[in-house]
Parts: C-alpha cells; sequence; structure tokens
C-alpha cells in the first residue's frame, strides 16, 4: 500500500522537545483545572455561605429536631380529598383548564407550621392547605397555602436569618431576645407584616380558615395577555374566633380532631377567590397586603369531603410545590417562590428517602 | 486507499457538536440549580426538556451510528489505548442514555408532574414511590458526576492527541471538513 505509507510519512510531525511536550502537557492540565473549577464553581463550592436550600433546610432541622419520614416544615398534618367545581368565570384571566366550567378531583393536606410532628395543637400556629388539583390531559395544579394575611418575611434570606435568630439557647431553652431584636430592627417590613398579622384574629378551627396563596402570580388567558393575582379560599363555613383563655387542653389534637369531626358530619367547602392586582401593586413583596377594592373574582368552590391519616394518605409522599403550575399560571417576580420550590423540593427529597415513622394523627384517630 | 474516511459522517459531527453543548450546558444547570434559591425554578425548567431533548438525540445518534462507517484510529494508537477509548465511548453512550432515562423515571416515582413546555408533559414512567424517588435522585447525581469526569477524561485525551502525540485524532470528528492527506 504504497499511497498509505506516504500519507503516514507525511504525517509525523517533527519530533516535540522535553520542554515543548512538558510545557503542552502543563497547558493541558490548567485547561482541565480551569473546566473542573468552572463546574465546581456552578454548584457553588466556592461559596460556602450562600445561602443554599441545603443550607436553609438545615436551620429548619436545627430549630425543630429531625423527624424520620416529616416534612421539615408543617410536619404535623393530616390527608384529605374532595374535589374542585369551577364556574367557569375564572376562564376570561387565565386560560388554565382548571378555570373551565366542571369539576376536577383534589388531593390536599392540611398542617401546622413548625417542624414537630407531634406539636400540641394551638390556634396561634400557622395554619397550612396544601391542595393538587388533577386536571384534564394531565396536567396539575399545585398550590401551600395558609392562613396567614401576609408572609412575615420578603426574602428568603430574611426567613433564613429569622430562623437562625429564633433558635433556642441550649442554656435557657428559649430564644435570645437580644436576637429576636436585633432582627426585628434591621427587618422593618416583618414588624409591620406582623402587625397586620396580629389584627387578624385566628378561626376556631380549620374549617373556618381563610387560606391564602401570600405571593402573587400571574394569570395568563387565551390571548396571551398576563395579570397580576393572588387567591384565597374562603371558607363557607362561618366564621367563629378562637378562644383566647389559654385553657389547657387535654387533647393534644384537639384541632386536628374537630376537623374530622366537622368533615364526617358534612362535606367542607371553600369558595376560591382571585384578586386582581392593579399596576403599581407590589407582586414582589408577600409581606404587602394589595389595597382594598381590588376586583375580587369567585372562580368556584372547593369541596373536601373525605380525610384520612397521612399513613394511608397519598398527600403524605406529594410535595405540594407551589410551581407546579398549569398551562395559563405562572410565577410572578416574588423571590420568595423560586425558593420555595427549591427549599419544598430539598425538604420532600431528605424525607423520601427515611423510614416512615407513625403520625400524630393516626389512623384510628381519623375514626374515632 | 484513496478514499479512505478520514472524518465522521456530516451528521455524526452535527449530532456529536450538538449533544457535546447540550451536555455541558446541562451539567452546569444541573449543578447549579441545587445549590440555587433564586434561579432554581427557572433552571429545572430548563433542565427536563433539554434532558429529555438529550435522551432523544443520544437514541437517534446511536441509531444512526449503527449504519454508519467509522473512520480508523489513528496508526498511533496502541490496541490498548484503542480499547480505552471504545470502552469510553461505550461509557458516554450509556451515561447519556440511562441519566435522562433516570431523571424521567424520579420524576415520575415523586409523582411529579414532567412538564416539557407550557401543557406539554410527558407520562409517568414508574409507580408513585417515595423510596424508588429517593434512590433514584442519588443515583441521578452520581451518574451525573461520572458523566462529567468522563467528559474531562474524554476531554484531556483528545486535546493530549493533538497537541502532544500530534496524530490528527481530533480532524476524525473536527466540525470543519478535513481532507485526506
Amino acid at each position: 500500500m504504497p499511497s498509505d505509507s506516504t500519507a503516514s510519512a507525511e504525517k509525523q510531525p517533527a519530533a516535540l522537545s522535553r520542554g515543548s511536550t512538558l510545557r503542552r502537557l502543563v497547558g493541558i492540565g490548567v485547561v482541565i483545572l480551569c473546566v473542573a473549577g468552572g463546574f465546581l464553581y456552578l454548584g457553588g463550592w466556592f461559596s460556602p455561605n450562600a445561602l443554599t436550600p441545603a443550607r436553609f433546610v438545615d436551620a429548619f432541622e436545627r430549630a425543630d429536631g429531625v423527624y424520620s419520614g416529616f416534612r421539615r416544615n408543617h410536619a404535623k398534618g393530616v390527608g384529605v380529598s374532595g374535589y374542585f367545581e369551577s364556574n367557569g368565570e375564572g376562564a376570561r384571566l387565565s386560560k388554565a383548564v382548571v378555570f373551565r366550567p366542571g369539576r376536577v378531583a383534589v388531593i390536599g393536606r392540611f398542617s401546622f407550621g413548625g417542624g414537630d410532628p407531634n406539636v400540641a395543637d394551638a390556634p396561634t400556629m400557622v395554619r397550612g392547605l396544601g391542595l393538587l388539583f388533577w386536571l384534564p390531559g394531565g396536567e396539575e395544579w399545585r398550590t401551600a397555602m395558609i392562613n396567614l394575611p401576609v408572609f412575615p418575611f420578603q426574602t428568603p434570606q430574611a426567613f433564613y436569618d429569622n430562623l437562625v435568630a429564633s433558635q433556642p439557647d441550649p442554656k435557657t431553652g428559649k430564644p435570645d431576645p437580644d436576637k429576636m431584636a436585633a432582627f426585628a430592627a434591621s427587618h422593618p417590613a416583618t414588624v409591620r407584616a406582623l402587625g397586620i398579622i396580629q389584627s387578624h384574629a385566628p378561626s376556631s378551627g380549620f374549617d373556618n380558615t381563610a387560606f391564602n396563596s401570600l405571593n402573587a402570580f400571574r394569570f395568563i388567558d387565551a390571548a396571551g395577555k398576563s395579570i397580576p393575582v393572588r387567591w384565597t379560599l374562603a371558607p363557607v363555613q362561618p366564621f367563629a374566633a378562637a378562644s383566647t383563655a389559654a385553657t389547657a387542653q387535654t387533647d393534644k389534637n384537639y384541632m386536628f380532631d374537630a376537623l374530622i369531626a366537622s368533615i364526617l358530619q358534612h362535606p367542607l367547602q371553600w369558595h376560591l377567590i382571585i384578586t386582581i392586582g392593579q399596576p403599581g401593586d407590589p407582586t414582589n413583596d408577600a409581606t404587602v397586603a394589595w389595597p382594598d377594592g381590588r376586583e375580587q373574582v369567585d372562580v368556584g368552590t372547593l369541596t373536601l369531603d373525605h380525610i384520612e391519616s397521612e399513613e394511608t394518605s397519598p398527600a403524605r409522599d406529594i410535595n405540594f410545590d407551589p410551581l407546579v403550575l398549569p398551562s395559563g399560571m405562572a410565577p410572578s417576580d416574588d423571590p420568595l417562590l423560586s425558593a420555595r420550590s427549591a427549599i419544598y423540593s430539598q425538604s420532600f427529597t431528605r424525607r423520601a428517602g427515611e423510614a416512615k415513622t407513625p403520625s400524630a394523627i393516626s389512623p384510628t384517630e381519623v375514626r374515632k | 486507499m484513496a478514499t479512505q474516511q478520514t472524518q465522521f459522517t456530516v451528521l455524526m459531527r452535527i449530532l456529536h457538536w450538538l449533544m457535546a453543548a447540550m451536555v455541558l450546558t446541562m451539567l452546569g444547570i444541573g449543578v447549579a440549580m441545587v445549590a440555587s434559591l433564586g434561579d432554581y425554578h427557572r433552571l429545572v425548567s430548563i433542565h427536563r426538556p433539554l434532558g429529555i431533548a438529550i435522551l432523544i438525540l443520544v437514541v437517534i445518534r446511536f441509531v444512526n451510528r449503527q449504519f454508519s462507517t467509522l473512520p480508523p484510529f489513528p496508526a498511533t494508537m496502541s490496541s490498548q489505548e484503542r480499547f480505552v477509548a471504545h470502552a469510553s465511548e461505550v461509557l458516554l453512550y450509556t451515561l447519556l442514555f440511562v441519566l435522562p432515562l433516570v431523571g424521567w423515571g424520579m420524576l415520575s416515582a415523586a409523582r411529579y408532574p414532567i412538564v416539557l413546555y407550557g401543557p406539554l408533559h410527558l407520562p409517568p414512567i414508574l409507580p408513585h414511590s417515595v423510596m424508588l424517588y429517593a434512590f433514584l435522585r442519588k443515583t441521578h447525581t452520581v451518574l451525573a458526576y461520572l458523566l462529567f469526569l468522563a467528559f474531562i477524561a474524554h476531554f484531556g485525551a483528545i486535546l493530549f492527541h493533538t497537541l502532544v502525540v500530534r496524530d490528527g485524532l481530533f480532524s476524525r470528528m473536527a466540525p470543519w471538513r478535513v481532507r485526506a492527506r
């Protein structure tokens, strides 16, 4: 094969000197290190103090402890299911299929804030309701709401700093008042939000609680027009103020027990009310309420007619990630939203692999 | 022997460089999103459809490879070196196929909707099981780091052949046309 030998003879480059070979090898090493370094930089390896989902969940774990298999926040809860009946009024606001007239199945979970799954029920604790709407065509809408009228923290960093500041002092078993005061002094938005929160008396039970989206979202209609919205689940069950007397409750689960009794008696209902923001209404600040008088649209009724212990409910193994949205809904510019999604995911991943321990609201508790 | 093929076919080279860009972007997004709060949602929204696109492309690429003639290794490569090169190709193909599949599977096991864009989504491929999710989630990370290491080894070997051995190994996959000499 004469042509072949000529080709290889032509290809043979002049031999490199030892110094030149070494320089080229070092050059290759530097390039490889730069690529690997860039990868590690993106992964946050060179910013050990940056707030990450893992560090955020670590703070929850330091504050409340680790309970195998439970959510790192809103640990105590119970599963529910039912349906949402859309009246069609929402269709002009958003093209999301959930707003077409008709009924979709819903599963959900009522909870108390905090990482202790065995905490004693108290009306002053934050109440949560996570919902998953199964939409026709396989889409889903998930939302995680709480009963507070506004959220106490403007940014993920403020939430984290408060978690750190309110951690119990190992000596006294109580949060350090100086740290709490320092946090309040540097976070006027939190102080204002707590003022609004304290002016709203909590209701007596889960069944007559209003739940709020807190963060703003965007609704997109069929023409592609986007509007800022917030939503509230307004209970059909009449409001009754929680007893303010500090009566020692013998039943640690009395509020969940009342919810169980109530739902077994008759289905519970809430109206889904969409509030439409006007230009200038803050969409990136959950500590601020929108002014009164904004247009509100009742888009349908949520009915919850079934309740069960987390041990049997599919809701236990669902992450009520507020950014699982159907087409026609989108996040706003609120920095809390992406952070919530990231942190819920981190909490979900940690508990997913742990052995599941019995829930305070046991299957017997639900049946009794 | 004048017609001896010196380069991979045009389609193979397009697929190679397209996927190289996608996979590097994907590795960067993956490692960044798990450490991010503010950009998490935006990055995850890219990560999912990009992963599925890689899965589709790697299948096309694998099938296309079966029907294509490959250029020979340069004469400078020993039989051991050829074996290592071949094994690394098998590893890379396997990872590019398995990683997106594990990602799809773990989202299925966690009962997350597998949203690609707007209302477009994929069905779950595994039953709802959080224990299975936890295992696959770890697997996804381990395989991603392994893919990054495999890429580094591949990249380093090409640089070594191109700059030190200078046997024209790179020209086989060069995005431009290299004529047989």
